[in-house]
């Protein structure tokens, strides 16, 4: 029994003295792992944890030393005050950076606490205009924001779509709001007129009532901010009153899951958008594919390769500062240029994206098609 | 025009919903006096287990005609949520008959969130395709006007099931009793009623008509998920109230007008009010009918004097 | 604070001021203990102080006048709207919280006999699915308001309140001592809610012993026969609803700016029902009961994240049920379980207006002389 007790010890010495000639540094990674939005948080961590593992294969020197990272992944159930304590939690471990959150809603509100503690926020994935409007200087993101989607799809909705009457529907939460007004504003700058505007709730199941009142002004195109549970039932039901005009609807409801929940209601009058390019279009994609099938033995969903261009971010501009305290390295990560995944990561003065490209989806043989 | 009827069909439809759900609440509350907070959520156990007995069978019997399994789907999800009903009454409330009145309705709120929380256990969070065995390919009775064969069966089937249940209250034995107990425990027991019996079986019915209505519900919107119960269920107890509680032809009354209410008030609200409110307020109309009715005519549109009974 | 002491197992009873003093001491020392688990616990601790506040208002109303209010969240919102409302760049008004925090509580009260009025001749289950109701139409309002004029900034909520500032003492800054001390502004928030939590205690023990107390108390175990005394029940109503509700705008102005950011969906009707299963686990009509349980279901979701994941992962290799469906879970069944086999909740309240030495006189008096009978 001693005998193991000494021999533990010798070992705990031996890593320490391992450990002195490398320096851990923590990065943090915050999504929602568990609840309905777990394939989307794990694929965000993911992406983080492949950027890291790849950046600690290379061997990274920051400071004369041999620098180790390490991620600490956090689940914030896509929950605001949820979002806030792992915001503390990752403060606590003493992140040097953090890569999240997946949703506005709690990116916003856990920014001001990395913003207190002066920890650098990327997030790839929340998509909320407001997150970079704080007047916070660490905070980033690697995704198109919903003003730079909902200009696009609005411009769609006229230009390619040719459409001259557009309804709008939003389902009254902060994303799918702020996408229907960006859409809507989009729509009337590009000489669209919005014939009507309608409201529904994210649990709704019933929409036939505004349905009926927007099939009675004849619209080209329906546009819906909202998610796919909703989306889904809305395009079977459109059918189902004879409104022939096409569906048009944001990320939130370009899933697989919105052809399953729109059944016989799909065809090829539907479209959806995604901010950023196609995975088989991005610069590093068809590679990064392949590294990450290989690592996780799993698909990507979305955000994996924003979340690794977002790590990667960070770690070449702690590279460039030679240093890895937040306050030294964060002048660099604005100045961040570098061809990443998903095309170039540069930031502008907000510290959105410079070029978010937005992609539009037709429904086509069964699955959405990048046009 | 055609906006008009149109919106008056989709009112009749979501009504006749409200009103076979209605039915289950104000049996209920009719003989105990209690508001079963979970009689929605046995609504969406109905549509869940229909679900998976459809995917069974869709399974095992690839070949059979959409209506028999349809019938076997219906037919599995009202025993089950009979069971469930039967349970219900026998753990949760009947031992809370005689305690103070706000202890069974904190059991019956948390009897509604423990069968959701279940459901999401078993069926997870997210939303299922509820299979399409009637055709909603939509029929244009007039130019103009979209009804789909689904939504025909709805109001019918909803229709007899009402007519049904009145023969059974009014014109059978075991309504006699029902009513009895309704009236008044204590001497229906003293006139040989077994109303331990009398009331288990209320909810065993109103359960089997959440069930329809749950099935019902599904498939016309070809959804189903762990949550689709509490907001009908919530206004279905408020087309209940506004019927007159404790009357069957009120509840159906009730439902219908709930229906063409919500249906109307989401599609001319905005020309109403000038453009102030909109159809983001659609929610509240029930509470706001609710808030009215009680204060207002506490007897509801058919029936008697309640508010102060609890 | 005498139930509270009653409430320590074992040593309330035997010797009182102990336990008192125990109590003082673990108040005071429970951040410096969750600080050892890291911050997040000092976080957490502080908002389990703002639902202690909230189950302390909602007993007010369920537990001493007996009027089920299951919309009570709604003058939580209220009070956190006033303040996003006046201390925010939203209308760019920077009021002084010494300005907001009455002005919260002022409007939550309104809010209060607004609802109350309508419902006075209710009671019950109507009652309950009224207030359920009234705390939608607010949630729903606060969503939509943003059009045609903005006015709560619909779903997007708003950002960046300011905090609270104790005449010109930022408590969002940590306060340096010297080179390596620094007192950290979660403790700040923690003393600050907590000085909140303990008036409220007191302002509630003595209102219980009260006239006003007892007319409540009389009012909730036989409505008739409380008037037949002469107890005005519109009135007692009408109060339970202001001050319960006062509660609420108080925690809710607290809420804003600690978090700094309100929307609707902070305000669901799943709040109301926690808020309520924690008077109902504690005990209805106790104060004792309401810190007990706000205190025990604040924490335990958040331990049970902490523990139950990483043990499903270890058991199953991967996680079964996740921490938001054992909440629910939890919720759920401590209010059907209370009720089935503990009905006056964790700590039962005793009588509510005599002193604890009549009190236990009494209770040990009757139930022999009715057995002798």
């Amino acid at each position: 029994m001693k005998r193991t007790v000494v021999a533990v010890a010798l070992m705990s010495i031996g890593l320490s003295a391992a450990q002195a000639q490398e320096v851990v540094v923590k990065l943090g990674g915050a999504a929602p792992l568990t609840g309905n939005q777990s394939h989307l948080g794990k694929d965000l961590e993911n992406g983080t944890r492949l950027a890291i593992e790849e950046a600690n294969a290379k061997g990274v020197t920051i400071g004369g030393k041999k620098v180790k990272f390490e991620l600490v992944g956090e689940d914030d159930q896509a929950d605001p005050r949820t979002g806030t304590t792992v915001a503390q939690r990752l403060v606590d471990a003493g992140v040097k950076g953090v890569i999240g959150h997946l949703n506005s809603g709690t990116s916003i509100p856990a920014s001001r606490i990395y913003d207190q503690a002066g920890i650098p926020q990327v997030s790839p994935a929340s998509t909320n205009p407001k997150l970079t409007l704080q007047n916070f200087s660490g905070v980033f993101r690697t995704i198109a924001n919903d003003v730079q989607q909902g200009t696009g799809l609005g411009k769609y909705a006229t230009g390619a779509l040719g459409a001259k009457r557009v309804a709008i529907i939003d389902d009254r939460t902060a994303y799918g709001q702020g996408l229907a007004d960006e859409t809507a504003k989009a729509v009337k700058e590009s000489g669209g007129e919005v014939v009507a505007r309608e409201f529904t709730t994210d649990k709704a199941t019933d929409f036939n009532a505004i349905l009926t009142k927007i099939r009675a002004t004849n619209p080209e195109v329906v546009f819906y901010g909202g998610m796919d549970a909703q989306a889904g039932p809305m395009v079977r039901q459109m059918k189902q009153l004879g409104i022939t005009a096409k569906f048009l609807t944001g990320d939130g409801g370009c899933s697989p899951e919105m052809i399953k929940l729109a059944g016989d209601g799909m065809s090829s009058s539907a479209y959806c958008s995604m901010p950023g390019l196609p995975l088989e279009k991005m610069p590093g994609g068809a590679d990064f594919r392949e590294r990450y099938k290989k690592r996780f033995n799993a698909d990507v969903q979305v955000y994996a390769p924003y979340a690794y261009d977002a790590a990667m971010a960070i770690i070449t501009a702690m590279q460039k500062a030679d240093s890895v305290e937040p306050s030294k390295y964060l002048p660099e990560l604005k100045k961040s240029n570098f061809p990443g995944v998903i095309g170039n990561v540069s930031f502008d003065a907000n510290g959105d994206i410079k070029e978010g490209a937005v992609t539009i989806y037709n429904f086509k043989d069964g699955a959405w098609v990048p046009l | 025009m055609e906006t008009l009827i149109q919106q008056f069909i989709n009112g009749l439809v979501i009504g006749s919903v409200y009103a076979l759900i209605a039915l289950g609440y104000t049996m209920v509350y009719g003989i105990l006096g209690l508001i079963n907070f979970a009689h929605g959520d046995v609504l969406m156990v109905g549509a869940l287990v229909a679900l998976q007995t459809m995917l069974f069978l869709m399974g095992m019997a690839p070949g059979m005609s959409p209506l028999v399994m349809l019938a076997i789907a219906l037919a599995v999800a009202m025993v089950i949520c009979m069971l469930l009903g039967f349970t219900m009454e026998r753990l949760a409330y009947r031992r809370l008959r005689n305690a103070p009145r706000l202890a069974p309705l904190i059991t019956a709120i948390g009897v509604s969130f423990l069968l959701q929380t279940l459901a999401m256990i078993i069926w997870g969070r997210n939303y299922h395709t509820f299979p399409q065995l009637l055709s909603t390919t939509p029929l244009q009775p007039i130019p103009g006007v979209f009804v789909t064969p689904v939504q025909i069966a709805i109001v019918v089937v909803s229709a007899l099931l009402m007519v049904g249940l009145l023969l059974l209250v009014n014109r059978t034995r075991i309504g006699r009793a029902m009513r009895a107990t309704a009236e008044n425990h204590r001497v229906a027991s003293l006139m040989g009623v077994d109303t331990n019996a009398v009331i288990a079986l209320t909810f065993v019915i109103g359960a089997a008509l959440a069930a329809v209505a749950g099935v019902m519900f599904a498939s016309n919107y070809g959804i189903a998920h762990y949550g689709m119960g509490f907001m009908p269920g919530l206004k279905a107890f408020t087309a209940a109230v506004l019927g007159g509680i404790g009357n069957l032809g009120g509840a159906m009354l009730g439902g219908v007008v709930l229906g063409l209410v919500e249906s109307f008030g989401a599609g001319y609200i905005e020309h109403l009010t000038f453009g102030f409110l909109n159809s983001s307020y659609q929610d509240i109309f029930a509470f706001i009918i609710l808030g009215l009715v009680l204060i207002f005519r506490p007897t509801g549109l058919l029936g008697e004097r309640v508010s102060d009974r609890a | 604070m005498n139930e509270l002491v009653a409430a320590v197992p074992w040593l309330g009873k035997r010797n009182p001021t102990a336990a008192r003093w125990l109590i003082i001491l673990v108040a005071i020392a429970a951040p410096f203990i969750a600080w050892q688990f890291g911050r997040s616990w000092v976080r957490i601790l502080d908002f389990a102080l703002l639902y202690m506040m909230l189950a302390l208002g909602l007993n007010l109303v369920v537990g001493f006048a007996g009027l089920l209010d299951l919309g009570y969240i709604a003058f939580y919102a209220v009070g956190a709207y006033t303040f996003a409302f006046l201390a925010s760049p939203h209308f760019d008004v920077h009021l002084p919280f010494w300005v907001i925090l009455p002005l919260g509580a002022a409007f939550a009260a309104l809010a209060g006999v607004m609802l109350g009025f309508p419902v006075l001749r209710l009671r019950g289950d109507y009652l309950a699915i009224v207030t359920l109701g009234f705390g939608e139409i607010v949630r729903i309002f606060m969503l939509n308001l943003n059009y045609p004029v903005n006015i709560t900034n619909g779903p997007q909520g708003i950002n960046m309140i300011d905090p609270i500032n104790l005449f010109g003492w930022d408590l969002s800054r940590n306060i340096r001592i010297g080179e390596d001390f620094t007192i950290h502004s979660l403790f700040l928030y923690y003393y600050f809610f907590l000085a909140a939590v303990v008036a409220s205690i007191i302002f509630i023990q003595r209102l219980q012993i009260s006239r006003i107390g007892r007319a409540w108390a009389a009012m909730r175990d036989d409505e008739l026969a409380a008037k037949a005394i002469g107890i005005n029940t519109r009135d007692m109503k009408l109060l339970a609803f202001a001050l319960g509700a006062t509660f609420g705008g108080v925690a809710g102005a607290l809420f804003g700016a600690f978090q700094g950011f309100v929307s609707p969906e902070s305000f669901s009707l799943m709040e109301s029902i926690a808020v309520l299963t924690m008077v109902v686990f504690g005990g209805m009509g106790n104060l004792a009961g309401a810190v007990v349980g706000a205190f025990v279901l604040a924490l335990l979701p958040e331990l049970l994240r902490d523990v139950a994941v990483p043990l499903q992962q270890t058991l199953f290799g991967h996680v079964l049920l996740d921490p938001e469906v054992l909440r629910m879970l939890l919720l759920s069944l401590a209010m059907i379980l209370m009720m089935l086999l503990r009905p006056a909740g964790m700590i039962p309240a005793r009588a509510r207006y005599c002193h604890d030495h009549h009190l236990s006189h009494h209770l040990n008096n009757t139930p022999k002389r009715e057995a002798a009978k």
